[in-house]
């Protein structure tokens, strides 16, 4: 059997030279432009920052990896698109913060991805929540949103670095994340008497998530100046949501507070199985490369 | 094969507009929306582009089974651009079969009901990782194949989409040739993972540039129209002839005993698929028929609500504008 580990030829560029050969059908080539854009490599985490990092890591990719669930069943094409842009922006944040997080110990995004058990996980429960129906998800990306882009544009401040260069970026695509879901709630609240209860059930199934994000740590304390204070960043959320949630007539619901624990590795009984899922493949095949 | 423009019935006239046509499609120039066309072309046209606009929606279903289970955050940041590509390739097509006086929901009521085709290809199932891969190297490439030519179709607004799509195809070609190269550089079990989706994918890939032309009743005037440019079987022999060289550079094999070169034709000879399979899919008892259809379904069936929410929300927005502007 030959193997190669030379360049591979450019697949798709020999078929179009092989039958383009007329006006027509002059197409120019796609190159691959989806390379890996994951920033701070090559930077060594400090403990305390890698463990933050993994944090807003996966935050990320948690809900990247609920949301990869939508895409070929959304309610329409558009939305397909759009949750698939979501879910691939998420994945890209979560790549530049796990590769750094994982810089403190000699580790890869992959290594941090899929060979982490749940209980070594660090995300909040909101992102773990299940995607239940579009106005379940709605509600989810709507918090998830509005915490990200507030705790983002303070982040882009951090005395790190690379922690403040990966905010940059990212805020730019979550300030579409949090608009198309903005979009959403107000088109659901504003519907059908059916869309707006739909609405209502999931902003009163996840709120109970929502107190756990703001909740500081022990790590905030020794990491003043480079992590962000959650609780400092309740008022911006608050005010936003309280400007959708006028416009859209909702109330702010009441009910209980989820004890929360996902920074210490507590989690929702739903990462569990999305792990398994997620990880399944790359866990059969240790120190394979794909 | 001579082909020639479909001849007019005995004693018929041939009308200035239609004359115009015929002389377009002579020059090789293109038809436009408010361009006067045959009722058959219309028909042969919107009949494809559909069918291959519910070909992209449906093909979403195979590759979305390994967006969760993708075995690296690269490889599934990848995947679904791809999948969210194909999304976008149904809307152009979607867009262009519109201009020809179909509606979307029109079309997608045929495709839910059943009495639309799409392509049988996306009725095998994708039971390992490997048939990432495996899609991506061959059933794209076979689709470049039968689709490159579609760029100069002569319908505009189906040659243009189809450019913009075909771009996006070679690179979906690539990215599925990197997934096997990456396996047959790999361990024992991901070659062989690589090797066994190849020999599943191979010969379904082939079926997909459609019957031999003796047994293609539509392919004769579509080419006198130029809305396709080579026959199936021309098609198949430029795909196969490119995919042996690949399969070098990746030491996989093809799974066609029967392939040799041909010094004399300058071209490979090759077995055949089995017709019989292909005529089974095509009938609606694939692998996967119903549970494509299903999913497909479900979806628009469970996204009926928020589509109304949205269509409600929408009328009332624009009724307030209206009062404000009153």
């Amino acid at each position: 059997m030959s193997t190669t580990t030379g360049t591979p030829p450019a697949a798709g560029d020999t078929t179009a030279a092989t039958l383009t050969s007329d006006e027509h059908g002059n197409i120019e080539l796609g190159k691959l432009t989806l390379a890996a854009e994951v920033i701070g490599q090559g930077t060594v985490a400090p403990p305390a920052v890698a463990e933050y990092a993994l944090w807003l890591g996966d935050d990320a990719l948690v809900l990247a990896q609920n949301l990869g669930w939508w895409i070929s069943r959304a309610p329409e094409l558009e939305e397909d698109i759009a949750i698939g842009n979501i879910a691939l922006d998420l994945i890209g944040h979560a790549r530049s913060f796990l590769s750094y997080a994982g810089s403190a110990s000699g580790r890869t995004e992959d290594e941090m991805a899929y060979f982490r058990g749940e209980e070594e996980y660090r995300s909040a429960q909101l992102f773990e929540q299940a995607n239940g129906d579009f106005a379940h998800t709605i509600a989810r990306n709507f918090i998830a949103g509005c915490f990200q882009h507030a705790l983002y544009e303070r982040l882009q401040g951090s005395h790190d670095e690379t922690l403040a260069a990966i905010a940059a970026k990212s805020i730019k695509e979550v300030d579409y994340h949090v608009d198309h879901a903005t979009q959403w709630v107000l088109r659901l609240a504003g519907g059908t008497a059916k869309s707006r209860r739909r609405l209502i059930v999931g902003f009163a199934d996840v709120w109970p998530y929502v107190d756990e994000l703001f909740r500081d740590e022990p790590l905030n304390d020794e990491l003043a100046g480079v992590a962000v204070r959650q609780s400092t960043l309740r008022p911006a959320f608050d005010t936003r949501v309280a400007a959708v949630f006028a416009e859209a007539e909702l109330e702010v619901p009441v009910g209980f507070t989820a004890t929360g624990g996902g920074r210490v590795g507590k989690h929702h009984e739903t990462l569990g199985p999305l792990l398994a899922e997620m990880q399944v493949l790359a866990r059969q095949f240790p120190g394979a490369a794909w | 094969m001579t082909i020639s423009l479909p001849t007019r019935p005995i004693g018929g006239d041939i009308s200035a507009e239609e004359q115009q046509f015929n002389d377009l499609i002579a020059q090789d120039s293109r038809i436009e929306p408010r361009d006067w066309m045959p009722e058959a072309y219309r028909k042969t046209l919107i009949r494809q582009i559909a069918q291959h606009a519910h070909s992209e929606i449906i093909g979403m279903q195979p590759e979305s089974n390994w967006i969760l289970r993708a075995p690296s955050l690269k490889r599934k940041a990848i995947l679904i651009a791809k999948v969210q590509d194909e999304a976008g390739h149904g809307l152009y097509l979607y867009s262009a079969a519109q201009t020809l006086g179909v509606g979307r929901d029109e079309m997608t009521e045929q495709l839910i009901a059943g009495t639309a085709r799409y392509s049988s290809i996306f009725n095998y199932a994708t039971p390992t990782w490997a048939d990432m891969g495996s899609i991506g190297w061959l059933v794209d490439g076979a689709a470049i194949c039968n689709q490159v030519p579609l760029c100069r179709a002569s319908y505009g607004p189906y040659g243009r989409a189809m450019v913009r799509i075909c771009k996006e195809e070679s690179f979906h070609q690539r990215q599925g040739f990197e997934i096997l190269l990456e396996l047959m550089n790999g361990t024992p079990e991901q070659r062989q993972m690589a090797q066994e989706s190849v020999n599943r994918w191979y010969w379904p890939a082939l079926m997909m540039f459609g019957p031999p032309d003796d047994d293609s009743p539509n392919s004769a005037r579509s080419m006198a129209w130029k809305i396709k440019r080579f026959s199936n079987d021309e098609l198949r022999r430029r795909f196969v002839g490119m995919l042996v060289p690949q399969a070098e550079v990746l030491g996989l094999t093809l799974p066609d005993p029967d392939l040799t070169w041909n010094e004399e034709k300058q071209a490979y000879d090759m077995g055949q698929p089995d017709w019989d399979e292909f005529h089974e899919v095509l009938a609606g008892r694939g692998q996967m028929n119903a549970q494509r259809m299903q999913r497909r379904r479900d979806a628009h069936d469970e996204g009926a609500w928020v589509r109304e929410a949205a269509a409600a929300y929408a009328a009332r927005q624009s009724a307030t504008t209206e009062r404000v502007v009153a």
